[in-house]
């Protein structure tokens, strides 16, 4: 080992293919806890609840929840590294259709990234930050009641609407950034590209869908639809 | 037909360039773009101007010398084409094209469309090669590889270095000629025994001419005359991992 894997275009990028392709897998995991919000209210508060505790009580879970920091921050921090570089070394031409050849989203990952940041700020303050260290009522069960706190938040139409353009943001990031991450890594075989490229779009359809339901959903049962 | 060229007009590396405006009244549709331009060049000597000069040599679309941003695109709208293969029947009557160089950090403008080019050049000279006695040239079947083999070392060995990739990467990264470059020798057994060393000289050099970094949007692809495959960038990424994991 030496030092080019630290130095080089190559190697920052494979720091944030990882860290990315982590945060992919953790946006799995984040789902299936929310698809709990789909069920009948007073289950969905039940099983929410007790989802919420079992995830910040186990020890496990508590140092993936670590790698899932670093991730966020180190990702973010390399996107900035990279974007500015590549600032540096972009170019400006007169007449500049250079478009025509490239998905948007594939050019403006730096933008879509912040979108997501900036969700994720709001995100963590309002449900992190108060889950950890707020003073939360407790449900029939004894665990915090996490639950009244996001259907009091998808009860107002403009959050709704701000979180599905956030998931809007994520789904674009994610069908990019899914086959892009392979590639940096350099696990593409000629042979299993195609695949490559099918799981990645149905992980992000899937991914974006699911987080964007979910809200509409809760926000559409305060009336008793 | 009739063209109005815009045109990049810059005397030397150092001073500053500007957009030029001629008009062209007796162009043939069959003539090349290269031809087009000569007639430009042709009106301006007579009139006693500089003519625009610009890089050519074959042009058979083989050789990669030409290139330039016509109409904001890399050697022109066509996908798959060197500036010389793309013809005036491509434009309309009275179309304004715009013509301008290929611009990018690593690639120095010399004068109106003329870059400089060497930073490739210099990527290659850092490891693409590999160290064999060149005595007479051995028995071609002496050493067997596999025929899928020798058909995909020599889709990666296509690549012309025109340099297109480059200016139409909104990053101006040489991902796709630089791993163009090392999959070719690194899919062949007189290449591997130096992979590890080469790919890690190579992209090292890559960095330091100060090319941008890959995002992946696959513009390179769309607009490589050779049709120079992004599974390269794969490979040469599958390289440099394992060289720097484990050399
Ligand atoms: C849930 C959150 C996120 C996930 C799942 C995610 C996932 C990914 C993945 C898998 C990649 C591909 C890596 C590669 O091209 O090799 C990527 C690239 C990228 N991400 Fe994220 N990301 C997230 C959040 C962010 C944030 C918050 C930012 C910015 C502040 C960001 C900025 C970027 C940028 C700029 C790229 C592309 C770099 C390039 O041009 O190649 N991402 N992301
Ligand atoms: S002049 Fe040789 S490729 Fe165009």
């Amino acid at each position: 080992m030496n030092n080019y894997i630290f130095q080089s275009t190559l190697s920052r990028k494979n720091l944030m293919a990882v860290t990315g392709l982590f945060l992919c897998f953790f946006l799995v995991i984040h789902l299936l806890g929310n698809l709990q919000l789909l069920l009948p209210a007073n289950e969905a508060n039940a099983s929410f609840n007790s989802y919420s505790a079992l995830l910040s009580g186990n020890i496990f879970i508590r140092l993936i929840s670590y790698v899932l920091y670093f991730s966020l921050i180190a990702h973010a921090g390399d996107a900035l590294i990279i974007t500015l570089r590549n600032r540096k070394t972009a170019v400006k031409y007169v007449y500049d259709d250079r478009k025509q050849v490239s998905k948007w989203y594939s050019r403006n990952m730096g933008v879509l990234g912040t979108i997501i940041l900036v969700f994720l700020v709001i995100h963590f303050k309002d449900f992190w930050y108060v889950y950890k260290f707020g003073s939360l009522p407790y449900d029939r069960n004894g665990n915090k009641d996490l639950y009244v706190i996001v259907v009091s938040a998808f009860e107002s139409w403009w959050y709704v609407v701000l979180y599905v353009i956030s998931m809007l943001a994520v789904g674009y990031h994610l069908l990019h950034g899914v086959k892009s991450a392979v590639r940096t890594l350099g696990l593409y075989h000629p042979r299993y590209v195609k695949y490559v490229q099918l799981i990645g779009t149905i992980y992000s359809y899937v991914i974006t869908f699911g987080f964007c339901i979910i809200p509409v959903y809760v926000h559409l049962s305060q009336f008793g639809l | 037909m009739k063209v109005h060229l815009k045109v990049w007009r810059q005397k030397d590396a150092k001073s500053k360039g500007s957009m030029v405006n001629y008009d062209l009244d007796n162009v043939d549709q069959h003539m090349s773009f290269l031809e087009m331009m000569d007639t430009l060049n042709e009106q301006l000597t007579l009139k006693g101007e500089m003519p625009v000069e610009f890089d050519h040599d074959c042009r058979e679309g083989i050789c990669g010398t030409c290139g330039m941003m016509i109409n904001g695109q890399a050697h022109g709208p066509v996908p798959g084409l060197t500036v010389c293969q793309l013809h005036m029947r491509e434009f309309k009557e009275g179309d304004t094209i715009y013509v301008e160089p290929f611009r990018a950090m690593a690639f120095p403008l010399k004068r109106d469309l003329k870059i400089d080019r060497s930073a490739f050049d210099r990527i290659i000279q850092s490891g693409g090669f590999i160290t064999a006695n060149t005595g007479m040239p051995a028995e071609a079947n002496n050493l067997l590889i596999v025929h899928e083999t020798a058909e995909s070392a020599f889709d990666s060995a296509a690549c012309i270095g025109c340099g297109a990739c480059v200016a139409t990467c909104k990053n101006s990264s040489a991902a796709l000629f630089t791993s163009a470059k090392i999959s070719h020798l690194a899919k062949l057994p007189q290449g591997e025994q130096e992979a590890a060393k080469r790919v890690l000289k190579m992209v090292s050099k890559m960095d330091e001419e100060g090319f941008g970094h890959c995002s992946n949007t696959e513009a390179c692809e769309v607009k490589c005359p050779q049709g120079i495959s992004v599974l390269n960038i794969a490979r040469m990424n599958w390289e440099f991992n394992k060289a720097s994991l484990l050399h």
